[in-house]
């Protein structure tokens, strides 16, 4: 086999390589460069814009970490917005529970969907259940005309550089509460809060939500193939507490399937190193 | 028909780059050798066509080769019969082009809503200005263009003004009836020239509002710097074909530096080569922005950015609709205040905001992602910071009453008097109010009742006061003796 690596600048001076088997596709969108690779150690994965999104073994703790919370704090979820997520992995952890009547996902990029359709059917699959409502649109600017609508926003971004920069604005986030009903949760893909241009993405996403939540936390999961690993998530709420409110019990017995998810992580992730909590705290 | 793809004076700093020159002459960085610090935050690339006037590159002061064709490939892409290379601004352009025009006791009209440089021109000048009060519209809150009516008047009670002077368009994007006023002027005798510090895109844009030299007007200063993409600082002097080319350069270099920066001069060349050539569709994509952000503002409520309905026939005879104009009146806000929420709040930085109004820049260098930002941005304002009831501010313009020149004002013996005991006296300085950035008074003027209360009004209101020697306008520097 030829010694392929396909190498992402994590920072400046820090490079992360996989040896690859071959290139399964590469295009230029509208809105940024899509590939596929298949790799030796993580299956398939996809990058845009040279940044990886998701390989095919370790998505799952991505996509379980983006939904579930959520899901555990408030049984009453029926209607949701997905915004990004144009792979299909948050719309099948979504459609794992029964109670959802609706999922709207709105992705700015169809060409992502089309490609993730043809190469990462894992994730995919996510698009086939008939609740799940693909809008191919901006994302801020649909969310600015719903008003009251959903119990759940789900925010699954690339990087705040790129197509994916107005999902971390104020406006954006305000747009969100406007359009969340008074139970409403709000899950955002939160960036890494290790190499300082990441953290100040963090720091400056998670001011932005707290001038506009009243419950306003962070969570955390390790995800191997992302900068320094270490991820976090932001649950953002009009009322519901994330651990104070979280229905365990109630969960536990729905008998969802999960490989990194549990309630008991659950209460763990929100418990943040004090590095974390600094940055969060100074945001 | 020249060759528009041609760009004389970056070709000739490419040539100069790769000779390797040996500099034993100004600037001194050398390329940028000199100064790491600098070279490092500019870049080598910026550093290194920082150089002087030499032959293969010419002088500005006095073209021979690559300018003066440069300036003739700009002439030709502007419609113009001569076209000057500005390096201090549309300010010297505007200046260069008073100069050219009117001496001391000269009558040139103008309207009232004139940029400062036209009446700093007059003071250096000597020149006497004759002002046409803009209409207004007081549901807005701006000044408008010139109404026929009045430029007729005017031009009949002052026959022996030497020229007029119109914005075409103002800040707002409005426009007066330039091909009658030039008409009228021209039968009348007058020069008339124009201040298009907004309108580079006549030029080159699909059904713009006329542009200055093919209304066949005498001489324009235009901001390659706005809407034509050239470095902050450059612009240029478009002449006609009735005005003497060589006098007005004459002029301009009374003022205008000897080390002319090629920075300024290589961004004029290729900024001009870019509008001959891609002119058309580069402003339709402005047009398309500005439509797009102008329709999903108005559907937030409340906002109202407003277009081509405002057109009278009169003093507003046409629009320029890439000006994405704003009124905020309705939402109990004033525009400065949705000006300063959209930068302290969501990192927006507009053009401006006056009491009234709001202006955002729009150009061929925006992208999708932000207008849809400014658009959000101003609906969560609506939605968080929406007031009731709260009086509306109504524009009202007082006319100037001009005793002297602002020349002999500006250079008299003052005194410096309280504000509130000034009426009665002749104003020595500027008072220009920022918003809405039309001069008060200035040199030469009558200093009235009506006058010191709107100056007391407009502080109250948080305007940004300037000109005067005393910085917060508590006094007034005025004509001694009378």
């Amino acid at each position: 086999m030829d010694d392929l690596w396909y190498s992402e600048y994590h920072t400046k001076s820090v490079r992360f390589s996989i040896q690859i088997r071959q290139q399964l596709h590469f295009e230029k969108s509208n809105y940024q460069t899509i590939s596929v690779f298949d790799s030796v150690e993580f299956g398939r994965f996809l990058t845009l814009d040279g940044v990886m999104m998701l390989t095919e073994h370790d998505e799952f703790i991505y996509h379980e970490m983006i939904v579930h919370p959520a899901m555990a704090v408030n049984p009453e979820i029926k209607s949701v917005l997905v915004i990004g997520a144009g792979d299909g992995g948050v719309a099948r952890e979504i459609a794992k529970y029964s109670q959802i009547e609706n999922v709207d996902l709105i992705e700015i990029d169809e060409r992502v969907i089309e490609v993730c359709k043809e190469y990462l059917p894992k994730t995919a699959c996510g698009f086939e259940d008939p609740r799940v409502h693909v809008r191919i649109q901006d994302g801020l600017k649909f969310v600015r005309r719903i008003e009251n609508t959903y119990d759940l926003i789900i925010v699954d971004s690339t990087d705040p550089f790129g197509p994916g920069e107005v999902l971390f604005t104020k406006e954006f986030y305000g747009h969100c509460f406007h359009a969340l009903k008074e139970n409403g949760i709000l899950i955002n893909q939160h960036e890494s809060p290790f190499y300082p241009e990441d953290a100040r993405a963090a720091s400056s996403a998670h001011r932005c939500i707290s001038q506009v939540f009243p419950v306003s936390e962070v969570f955390q999961a390790h995800i191997p193939t992302y900068p320094s690993g270490h991820w976090l998530f932001g649950f953002a709420s009009k009322k519901l507490h994330p651990t104070a409110n979280l229905q365990d019990e109630h969960w536990n017995q729905l008998g969802i399937e999960t490989r990194y998810y549990n309630t008991q992580l659950h209460r763990g992730a929100f418990c943040l190193p004090n590095y974390v909590k600094e940055i969060l705290n100074h945001a | 028909m020249m060759d528009q793809n041609r760009v004389p004076i970056l070709e000739g700093l490419e040539k100069i780059r790769r000779n390797r020159l040996v500099p034993f002459d100004v600037p001194g960085h050398k390329r940028g050798k000199g100064n790491p610090e600098l070279t490092q935050f500019l870049g080598e690339a910026c550093l290194s066509v920082d150089v002087n006037s030499m032959k293969p590159l010419d002088n500005l002061c006095h073209p021979v080769s690559v300018i003066k064709e440069a300036e003739a490939l700009a002439a030709e892409a502007f419609g113009a019969a001569n076209a000057f290379f500005m390096v201090g601004g549309t300010t010297s352009a505007v200046q260069s082009m008073i100069l050219s025009t009117v001496k001391r006791g000269d009558k040139i009209i103008l309207p009232r809503n004139v940029h400062q440089s036209v009446i700093h021109a007059l003071v250096l000048c000597g020149a006497v200005p004759v002002y046409i009060n803009p209409q207004t519209d007081k549901r807005l809150g701006i000044a408008l263009g010139m109404s026929m009516t009045d430029v007729k008047n005017t031009i009949a009670a002052h026959p022996e003004a030497k020229a007029i002077l119109v914005n075409n368009p103002t800040y707002y994007g409005i426009c007066s009836d330039l091909r009658s006023i030039v008409e009228v002027a021209h039968a009348a005798g007058l020069l008339v020239l124009a201040d298009e510090a907004h309108g580079t895109h006549f030029y080159f844009g699909k059904d713009m509002p006329i542009s200055a030299m093919k209304a066949g007007a005498d001489m324009a200063a235009v901001s390659m710097h706005k809407s034509g993409g050239s470095l902050t600082q450059s612009s240029l002097l478009l002449c006609g074909s009735n005005v003497n080319e060589n006098y007005v350069r004459k002029m301009i270099n009374l003022t205008q530096t000897t080390s002319g920066s090629y920075l300024l001069l290589s961004s004029l060349d290729i900024s001009r080569r870019n509008l001959a050539l891609r002119g058309v569709e580069i402003f339709e994509k402005v047009k398309r922005f500005s439509e797009y952000a102008r329709e999903e503002i108005n559907a937030i409520g409340d906002y109202y950015a407003y277009s081509k309905e405002l057109i009278n026939g009169d003093s507003v005879y046409d629009f320029d609709t890439t000006k994405l104009s704003v009124n905020t009146l309705k939402l109990g806000l004033a525009g400065i205040e949705v000006y300063d929420l959209l930068r302290d709040e969501y990192e927006i930085q507009i053009e401006f905001g006056d009491l009234g109004n709001i202006l955002a820049y729009i150009s061929v260098g925006d992208k999708n992602k932000n207008i849809e930002r400014l658009i959000s941005a101003l609906s969560e304002i609506r939605r968080l910071y929406k007031r009731e009831n709260i009086k509306l501010w109504e524009s009202e313009y007082i006319s100037p009453v001009v005793a002297m020149s602002p020349q002999d004002a500006f250079y008299a013996d003052k005194v410096s008097l309280p504000l509130e005991q000034c009426a009665g006296r002749i104003c020595a300085e500027f008072v220009m109010c920022y918003p809405p950035g039309i001069p008060i008074l200035a040199p030469g003027e009558c200093v009235t009742k009506e006058l010191i209360g709107y100056i007391q009004y407009a502080k109250e209101k948080g305007c940004t006061l300037t000109g005067p020697e005393s910085m917060d306008v508590t006094s007034l520097n005025v004509l001694k003796g009378e």
